[in-house]
């Protein structure tokens, strides 16, 4: 089960000769991700370091691979291209962990995506990952561990965070979704809550947001109408000042709108147990899954 | 990305958005002969810096005789302007911007940002010009009249008159005049990736013209390689030195008031350890990113720069080894102690891939470090090692 990727995606990756997207790959396969094709603008024909075939178009890669889902490493100034590219050639699933993709770009692709039945991830985003099955993306693999619990999160190393408390307390992980920390993105907290929601193989998840925006509040209201699952959350930026950017273009208080105080309180009316230290998200799902007599259950793997 | 109110004018004015005639000046004397040029018996001098209320703060003031302008503008240039966006330090006036007078009927507001809930640009008007949009939208919100314009078409004729409606703008004259600014705002925010054009107020004159009396235009940093023309802008005066240092680093880095520095491999995380910290009693003297493909030099940039800051009593670095590794990480933090040595207490915290070779390389290096094993533990040791100092 898991949710968006598992051992029968076949992966194309855009970009797949770039320093990142070469690196990354290599790491993919190593966990044994399908990687069955690259997409390189005028390099169709080849071959990867890897070993694995080139493409000119994503089209042409869909048609002889059989792909479903793509992971994009191509430059900022090119990536948005690269996934109207990948939406118009209908991936079911586009993956886009490039950093820095201006926001009027991603405007138009959040039209693109909007007539279309493609989900999109990212951008700037650590990737998916359903261990043991399939990683897509930048975490680090060894982390993880297959299991019930999901995570989802706006940034990376704090996701990784979250990952490695859990790995250390036994408690595996279904699929850990970095949804990325820009302005715009493909997919929401919510998106992310309703497949979990709907998953069997999650007994529960952990959500780490971050100021910035109103994602955050319409997940946590879902939430609260409609899921009965153990959810750890917790809300980076408290301490931030208003109005600056903290690293992500997406993490700014203005106006008094997005602050992680508000989004603390939103999660706890729903229900959610909301951490004050990142430190405890791992010991306060298990503490959870105790609570309901699910910790034997989630430290089984499932996969 | 900021510029001046002269420079996102300008912009403007490329866009057929009209503003007041004005020219810059660098000395009391370039501001009398800008006056001057322009002619007419009543000119604005206006200071130039990247924070609004300047008005508030004494930094725009009129002036009906060319005496008076050289007064006026000897008074402004120099003097440390303190507006609520300032901070209590204030910005020390450096440039100024001389303007025609204009006469004014109404005061108006007209912005344009992203709205990150419907992936769209988004055009706000109000009629209360001259006042904090933000406080209008918290208690009038029925005040703001909004339009989202699709990427495809851009603002159009008939969204264009809407908002001319919605802001009492009627007759002829004034239809024509507000459709064609709001049009011209439009293509400037897209054209050259804006990601905030603020019109504070927009002013209505007697004779009905439109006219941006401010002007506040902010780009978006991740689009600039295609504005060769805006990253000239760019004035280094109005920005923190470190930041602008550790921007060549290609660091994200912000400077805050508290006692602890702080290293820290990605946003989220570098805010969760911000947050740690200030959960254990103590407070951060930055947000640093060293982002994740760092280099050991890079990561010596970054610690300069941390220690540099004579309010630092402790620092703590954080790393969850991703595709950054924790090697890469401990023979940048070695290397710079041995370069400049450090006078204040270290924490260590590292973690993820490669993490037994950089703890190797701390231990090996002699360096007094306190290794922490959890986020929390390296908080509670950085917070502890200020009290001590």
């Amino acid at each position: 089960m898991a949710i968006l990727v598992n051992s029968d995606t076949k992966l194309v990756v855009q970009g797949i000769t770039g320093k990142h997207g070469g690196f990354h790959t290599a790491q993919a396969i190593e966990y044994g991700t399908n990687v069955v094709g690259g997409v390189v603008p005028g390099k169709g024909g080849g071959s990867s370091d890897h070993g694995v075939p080139i493409f000119d178009t994503v089209r042409d890669a869909l048609k002889e691979t059989g792909a479903n889902t793509s992971a994009v490493y191509v430059p900022p100034p090119f990536a948005a291209d690269a996934i109207l590219e990948a939406i118009d050639a209908g991936v079911e699933l586009v993956v886009a962990i490039t950093e820095g993709i201006p926001v009027a770009d991603m405007v138009r692709v959040n039209a693109a995506l909007a007539r279309s039945s493609t989900r999109l991830v990212g951008p700037n985003c650590p990737g998916v990952i359903t261990p043991g099955e399939c990683k897509i993306g930048i975490m680090p693999g060894h982390i993880h561990r297959p299991g019930r619990i999901g995570v989802l999160s706006r940034s990376g190393t704090l996701t990784y965070e979250a990952v490695g408390q859990l790995t250390g307390l036994g408690i595996g992980q279904s699929t850990c979704v970095g949804i990325g920390g820009d302005p715009i993105i493909g997919t929401s907290f919510l998106d992310v809550i309703e497949l979990f929601a709907a998953d069997d193989a999650t007994l529960g998840f952990v959500m780490i947001g971050e100021i910035g925006g109103s994602a955050e509040e319409e997940g946590a209201a879902w939430i609260g109408a409609n899921l009965d699952k153990p959810v750890v959350g917790f809300i980076a930026g408290q301490t931030a000042p208003p109005g600056r950017r903290m690293g992500h273009a997406g993490a700014i208080v203005s106006g008094g709108q997005g602050t992680a105080s508000g989004k603390m309180t939103a999660m706890e009316q729903a229900g959610i147990a909301v951490v004050h230290s990142p430190s405890d998200i791992g010991v306060t799902m298990q503490r959870l899954l105790s609570e309901r007599g699910l910790l034997d259950e989630a430290r089984t793997a499932s996969n | 990305m900021k510029v001046h109110e002269h420079q996102g004018k300008e912009i403007l004015r490329k866009f057929g958005v009209a503003t007041p005639r004005g020219k810059v000046a660098f000395s009391v004397e370039e501001a009398v002969a800008a006056a001057t040029e322009l002619g007419g018996d009543v000119w604005v001098v206006k200071a130039q810096i990247h924070a609004g209320g300047r008005g508030k703060g004494g930094g725009v003031k009129l002036a009906r005789s060319l005496d008076d302008v050289r007064n006026v503008a000897s008074e402004i240039l120099g003097m440390t302007l303190v507006t609520h966006q300032t901070g209590p330090e204030g910005r020390l006036v450096r440039r100024l911007y001389i303007e025609e007078g204009c006469d004014i009927a109404r005061e108006l507001y007209v912005g344009m940002l992203l709205d990150r809930a419907v992936g769209q640009v988004v055009v706000m008007a109000s009629t209360e010009g001259g006042m904090d949009i933000e406080k209008v939208a918290e208690e009038t919100p029925e005040k703001i009249h909004k339009v989202w314009i699709d990427p495809g078409m851009g603002l159009t004729d008939y969204q264009a008159r809407q908002i001319a409606f919605a802001l009492g703008l009627k007759d002829k004259v004034q239809l024509r005049s507000a459709t064609r600014f709001l049009k011209g705002l439009a293509a400037a925010y897209q054209d050259y990736d804006c990601s905030l054009a603020e019109i504070n107020p927009l002013v209505v004159t007697s004779g009905g013209e439109v006219l941006a009396l401010d002007a506040k235009m902010n780009f978006d940093s991740n689009a600039l390689y295609r504005h060769p023309d805006v990253v000239e802008m760019r004035d280094l005066h109005e920005e923190d030195p470190s930041e602008v240092e550790a921007g060549e680093y290609d660091l994200s880095f912000i400077k805050l008031d508290g006692a602890i520095g702080c290293m820290v491999n990605g946003a989220g995380l570098a805010m969760a350890t911000m947050d740690t910290i200030k959960l254990h009693g103590g407070e951060p003297a930055n947000f640093l990113d060293v982002g994740g493909g760092a280099t050991a030099d890079k990561v010596k940039a970054a610690f300069q720069i941390i220690t540099r800051d004579p309010a630092v009593k402790a620092i703590f670095v954080n790393i969850f080894g991703g595709i950054m590794k924790c090697d890469v990480i401990a023979t940048g933090v070695v290397q710079a102690v041995q370069e400049t040595g450090l006078d204040v207490p270290l924490v260590v915290r590292l973690a993820g891939t490669n993490v037994e070779m950089g703890k190797q390389i701390l231990n090996d290096s002699g360096l007094r470090i306190l290794a922490a094993d959890s986020l929390g533990e390296g908080a509670r040791l950085a917070v502890e090692a200020t009290k001590e100092a």
